[in-house]
């Protein structure tokens, strides 16, 4: 007589990690109602809006807990923006009703890389990304908003943005979450679905992609860097069934990419140093 | 020891346990607002006999080195509660559970007290240091806290009790030594930031918390009444979820994550006698108990060090 036998099921282990959109989008509401109306006792919210995902998310979120007369999205298109970045904006500030404003960033720009001719576009790039905070922060100080971060945990753990610019926002919601529950939650939330559908990219060029940068899509990505921040050795990794190729490239890419997750290094020279010894939480 | 009698200790108890949501080191503040929450229950029918707070409930949780600005002593703390209830209510009689940062001499710890106010006057009856000081992850304990050193049960008006505070809990030692002690009731102050985003029906941490307390009440037929802190401190949300979890290991209420609540039940002490008639592990415990201990293959000092 032969048994049945019952495996313990392995295919999770491959797959990009799921979440709970309903509890996650609860959470990060409260979270940001916290972060705005009680800690800081500010009202509103700027929200850089660009077209892709995570920006509709943010803005889906804090329409959510501060109302949406109180979000103010900013789009802010370079000459080389693609066209339907901006209208894929506009199904958000539509769907939603929130407030906006488009502000070039064109003339900006080149204001500074008239003088920096051979710039490459990932010099460009930064600068496009800076000059986008310089507006959007201003614009915070205009509404007297709180600037919300739009940055998911895939880019930052890749260290695919730029450094004090995508990444300074004082709050954001979706930084511990990986693009595929971006993707999720955008879900859950009602984002418009040619937001969710279109291939994410930076538009920093014409035709760019994301996963064309990376060389790697997110689903596996994500999959990978879940599997690695839980500690996991290349080797086990491929024995799991992962490509060697894929593994060894998120690895490089997030062990080479730490410092832009950390603030400056400073020279520590007395036993005061800040954030070294004199320690107080964020929010004290 | 004697086992309490229910002839010596009150057979009902009148439980209100406050999650509280604290402004991050604003203690003034947090304890003007607790005199309010004292006020609001001294005039509510019937007025507790029992209130509970959660671990860190009048400074909040991370504080990391400003630990030292706000830690206190026991008696000054235990005084500052008293204050805050006799002033609300009068001289009338309470017993207050709540976790605090203890100065001990210049010895900083994560404690909580358990005080009787009568008359507008405060007497401790116990002060429970935490003994496990989660120092990983996101927990940073052990870089500003000494840890406790001995886990004790302490004797009140509604019998027997332990403090076990947060993480204490976590390692089934420790409530099956206050049971086997003669705890009945085991009050759990908590400061749980939520996290794990992959379950049906909440956060994972508080699914795993509520396996815990209602494993550990099973277990040993105790009450668990686990206060938890509740607010966002610095992005990391702490998950409230307080509840009362009776002998038999079911929630008799419980709280949802975020916000500030009370809850109240009505406690059956005579629920403890009925849970460990019908389900008598805590007895199989004490029999079988020596045996276990004289294991020589347990890695246990042959005196306190």
């Amino acid at each position: 007589m032969t048994l049945p036998v019952i495996e313990a099921q392995t295919g999770r282990f491959t797959a990009p990690p799921h979440i709970n959109a309903k509890i996650t989008a609860e959470w990060l509401v409260a979270f940001l109602q916290d972060e705005i109306l009680i800690r800081r006792a500010i009202h509103c919210a700027v929200v850089g809006l660009s077209g892709g995902v995570d920006s509709a998310v943010t803005a889906f979120l804090c329409a959510r807990a501060l109302g949406p007369e109180s979000v103010y999205a900013i789009r802010m298109p370079y000459q080389t923006s693609s066209p339907s970045s901006l209208t894929d904006a506009q199904l958000v500030i539509d769907a939603l009703g929130i407030q906006a404003r488009t502000i070039e960033i064109t003339d900006a720009v080149n204001g500074y890389l008239q003088f920096e001719p051979d710039a490459d576009a990932r010099r460009r790039g930064n600068v496009m990304a800076r000059v986008r905070m310089v507006v959007l922060f201003d614009q915070s100080a205009k509404y007297n908003a709180l600037p919300v971060g739009t940055g998911n945990k895939t880019e930052r753990l890749l260290g695919y943005f730029t450094w004090h610019a995508d990444d300074t926002p004082p709050v954001n919601p979706i930084g511990d979450l990986y693009k595929t529950q971006v993707w999720e939650l955008a879900r859950y939330l009602g984002v418009p679905k040619e937001l969710i559908e279109k291939a994410p990219s930076a538009d920093l060029e014409a035709n760019q992609t994301d996963e064309a940068d990376l060389g790697i899509t997110y689903a596996k990505a994500d999959s990978l860097l879940a599997r690695m921040l839980e500690g996991y050795s290349n080797e086990q990794l491929v024995e799991h069934g992962f490509e060697r190729r894929d593994v060894e490239l998120v690895r490089r890419r997030l062990d080479g990419t730490h410092w832009k997750r950390h603030l400056p290094t400073t020279a520590m020279l007395t036993n005061t140093a800040i954030n070294e010894f004199y320690l107080r939480p964020v929010d004290f | 020891m004697e086992p309490p009698s229910l002839n010596s200790s009150a057979s009902r108890v009148q439980l209100a346990i406050v999650q509280s949501k604290p402004r991050k080191g604003n203690y003034a503040e947090n304890l003007a607002e607790l005199r309010a929450i004292f006020a609001q229950l001294g005039s509510s029918d019937p007025p507790p006999d029992l209130v509970i707070l959660p671990e860190g409930a009048l400074t909040g949780y991370f504080l990391e080195g400003a630990v030292y600005e706000l830690a206190l002593d026991a008696q000054r703390f235990a005084r500052d509660l008293s204050d805050a209830w006799s002033g609300a209510n009068g001289g009338t009689r309470v017993d207050i559970a709540c976790g605090f940062y203890e100065n001990f001499g210049g010895t900083y710890h994560n404690s909580a007290v358990y005080l009787e106010v009568d008359g507008g006057k405060p007497t401790i009856r116990h002060v429970h240091r935490k003994m496990f000081l989660p120092t990983y992850g996101v927990f940073d304990e052990e870089r500003f806290l000494s840890r406790g050193r001995r886990l004790q049960v302490f004797d009140t008006r509604f019998g027997l009790m332990a403090l076990l505070i947060c993480e204490d809990v976590w390692h089934a030692i420790m409530p099956t030594i206050a049971a086997v002690k003669g705890a009945r009731m085991l009050i759990v102050p908590s400061a749980a930031p939520g996290r794990g985003i992959e379950e049906d029906d909440e956060l994972g941490s508080i699914a795993r918390w509520r396996e815990i307390l209602h494993a550990t009440a099973a277990e040993h037929g105790v009450y668990v009444l686990y206060a938890g802190l509740a607010g966002f401190e610095g992005g990391k949300g702490m998950t409230g979820s307080s509840r009362v979890v009776n002998p038999h290991g079911r929630t008799l209420v419980e709280a949802p994550a975020l916000g500030a609540h009370i809850l109240r039940a009505t406690l059956d002490m005579r629920e403890i006698d009925l849970a460990r008639a019908t389900l008598p592990l805590l007895g199989d415990l004490n029999a079988v108990l020596p045996d276990l201990l004289l294991d020589d293959e347990l890695p246990l000092p042959k005196v306190r060090q």
